[in-house]
């Protein structure tokens, strides 16, 4: 079995006790203070929207758009499942937090020489064999951590099992090509504040189709160009030639 | 002892000094407190004005470099051979500049080097980063004949010559691939960018709309330079200019129609919305008011007439840009982003110098010289023994 874990976060079962927002701060050693905003110093946080708790972080894509964008491969899709930055190569352009279809990355905006930082799925621990600090933490087992195929079928079961209590909707299941965090709520996605205009087809593929037009573009237009340049040469050689003649 | 100031005082120097004031009391906040600090930046909108206005405008009218140089060197027009020298100078000073603003932008600015080192071709901002680097190496080659003759060294000079058409093709080449990348840039948003600007045609846009500020822009030099040295192009020139812009143009209103058909967004025009009245007023100012005053043959063959028609598509491109890096990123963030004083000196900064440097230029390299018989050069006539010394190229 592939070994590509996933996260599924189950918000009808979340009570907002933010056991698993403490824990992630505590595993990766981030200050103490609670905050309600995905930020620097905050990589997931517990939300609430009419009554309906629900948990934000790093989506964990499996072709993921700041991977792609990133002009000097600051980050890795692990085959561990998780997207991970390597803070050594960043040149600070933020391209990866203009582009990321769920505003996931942050940025350190009160240093002089900052970097990005976002959820990293506990890869270090992860390596380690233990499971990720908030699923560990959480009390009502609405964070899972495991395979994602399991989960994606834990998932679906779920939904049949309680068609009047989830909404028909695995959340990264297929938005932006498919995440390695999944969820699952009872009221619409959009409501809770999701994006939900996100490209099913993986986004990298967008750029893509350009950018792999260019090494055939570069021979294609310089042997016309220079093609041009050299008929026209040449016939002006010739006018020219022509007109001395005549004279 | 009396003190002296050793140059004459005008309104214009004034502003100069203003300017650099303000921007190095900005560059020095921006540096020691960061970018949070110094910028209405934030990680609901991580690129303000510092992309929109110095990137991505800057690369833009930067275009008419490799317009003029293709038109003279590829395609033989040698009428527009007066005007090289000056193009090549701003496109030079234009790239320069956004190296400079770059800088400002880039949170590890030190490490802009990692570039070389880890390539990463699927993104589009790679792309972007190599073709800025070996671009600006390309025009600073085209230009530095300039500096040889000036400097009387006949050795480099000769050198340069030979690879005069390689140099010019490499730079048609990469700046078609920067102008077009810097559209591609925003492809990989289609849940971000508002309609009006999304398109997966972008980096076709990009690259004509280049085309045709490139033209205005030289249109707009021309006027300049006619006004403070007296070096204006011949106005059957211009009105060339003024019908390679009324082409490049339709060709953008069409593209710009049926990518609205194709794609559903002209219900958003009924929207009373910022983004509609702001879309408006660039399409009208950049592309429409241009072609209806180009269609007149009166305006088309006038140099004023022309003046005018430059300075609406400037404007109308520059009103793009900044609509696509920041009216048309808005409502996706969430959050309303104005730059603060600090961005917004720092930008002025950079462009009062590109101001200053070729002004310095002018007056002492040869930038506008060139023998009397330029003007009554005909195409199928050949550049003078030492023109391709003369272009800087």
């Amino acid at each position: 079995m592939s070994k590509h874990n996933a996260l599924l976060v189950d918000f009808t079962k979340c009570i907002g006790c933010e056991a698993c927002a403490y824990a992630c701060k505590e595993a990766n050693h981030l200050p103490d203070k609670e905050e309600h905003q995905l930020s620097s110093t905050a990589y997931t946080v517990v939300k609430e929207k009419n009554d309906v708790y629900f948990r934000q972080m790093c989506m964990h894509c499996d072709e993921p758009t700041c991977a792609s964008v990133c002009p000097v491969k600051a980050f890795e899709k692990t085959p561990e499942g998780a997207v991970i930055y390597h803070d050594k190569k960043c040149i600070g352009c933020r391209y990866c937090m203009q582009a990321c279809p769920f505003g996931v990355p942050t940025y350190e905006w009160d240093k002089t020489l900052p970097l990005v930082r976002k959820c990293t799925m506990c890869i270090q621990r992860q390596r380690q064999g233990e499971i990720t600090a908030c699923s560990e933490a959480c009390p009502t087992e609405a964070t899972l951590f495991g395979n994602k195929a399991e989960l994606l079928r834990e998932a679906r079961k779920r939904i049949q099992e309680n068609p009047d209590l989830y909404v028909d909707h695995i959340y990264g299941e297929k938005e932006a090509g498919g995440t390695s965090v999944i969820c699952l709520s009872s009221v619409p996605f959009e409501n809770l504040g999701f994006p939900t205009n996100v490209s099913h087809e993986p986004l990298p593929s967008l750029t893509w189709k350009i950018m792999s037009k260019i090494p055939n573009y570069v021979v294609v237009s310089s042997f016309l160009l220079y093609g041009i340049y050299w008929i026209i040469d040449r016939r002006m050689e010739v006018a020219g030639a022509k007109r001395e003649v005549s004279e | 002892m009396k003190f002296k100031i050793p140059f004459k005082i005008t309104f214009w120097k004034v502003v100069l000094i203003a300017a650099w004031i303000f921007g190095i009391v900005a560059g020095i906040l921006r540096f020691s407190k960061g970018l949070g600090a110094a910028t209405h930046l934030s990680d609901h909108f991580p690129w303000g004005l510092w992309i929109g206005f110095d990137i991505l405008c800057g690369v833009g009218l930067a275009a008419g470099g490799f317009t003029i140089a293709a038109i003279v060197y590829v395609f033989h027009i040698k009428r527009f051979y007066p005007i090289l020298r000056p193009t090549i100078l701003t496109a030079f000073l234009g790239y320069l500049m956004v190296i400079v603003g770059l800088l400002f932008d880039l949170g590890q600015p030190f490490r802009i080097w990692h570039l070389i080192f880890w390539w990463n071709p699927h993104s589009v901002l790679f792309e972007v980063g190599w073709c800025v680097m070996l671009y600006t190496t390309v025009l600073a080659l085209e230009f530095s004949p300039v500096l040889f003759e000036r400097l009387g060294w006949t050795g480099p000079k000769k050198w340069i010559k030979k690879v005069t058409i390689p140099l010019v093709i490499a730079g048609v080449i990469l700046s078609t691939l920067h102008q077009s990348s810097l559209g591609s840039l925003y492809l990989i948003m289609p849940g971000k960018l508002y309609p009006f600007w999304y398109s997966p045609i972008l980096p076709f846009l990009f690259f004509i709309s280049a085309v045709a500020v490139g033209c205005a822009m030289v249109i707009f030099e021309s006027h300049l330079s006619g006004r403070a040295f007296g070096h204006r192009l011949r106005v059957d020139v211009l009105a060339d200019l003024g019908r390679v812009m009324l082409v490049t143009l339709g060709v953008y209103l069409i593209l710009k129609i049926q990518d609205f058909t194709a794609h559903g967004v002209w219900q958003y025009l009924s929207q009373m919305r910022t983004e509609t009245y702001l879309f408006l007023l660039e399409i009208v100012t950049g592309v429409i008011a241009p072609i209806v005053l180009l269609l007149i043959k009166k305006i088309r063959i006038s140099a004023r007439g022309l003046y005018y028609v430059s300075v609406c598509t400037i404007t109308g491109f520059l009103l793009n840009r900044i609509n696509v890096a920041i009216t048309g990123m808005q409502a996706s963030s969430g959050v309303s982003y104005f730059p603060s004083w600090m961005e917004i000196a720092i930008t002025t900064a950079i462009v009062a110098t590109g101001f200053f440097v070729f002004s310095m230029a002018t007056r002492y390299l040869p930038i506008f010289k060139h023998p009397e018989s330029f003007d009554e050069l005909e195409d199928h006539e050949a550049l003078p023994q030492d023109a391709v010394f003369e272009a800087g190229v």
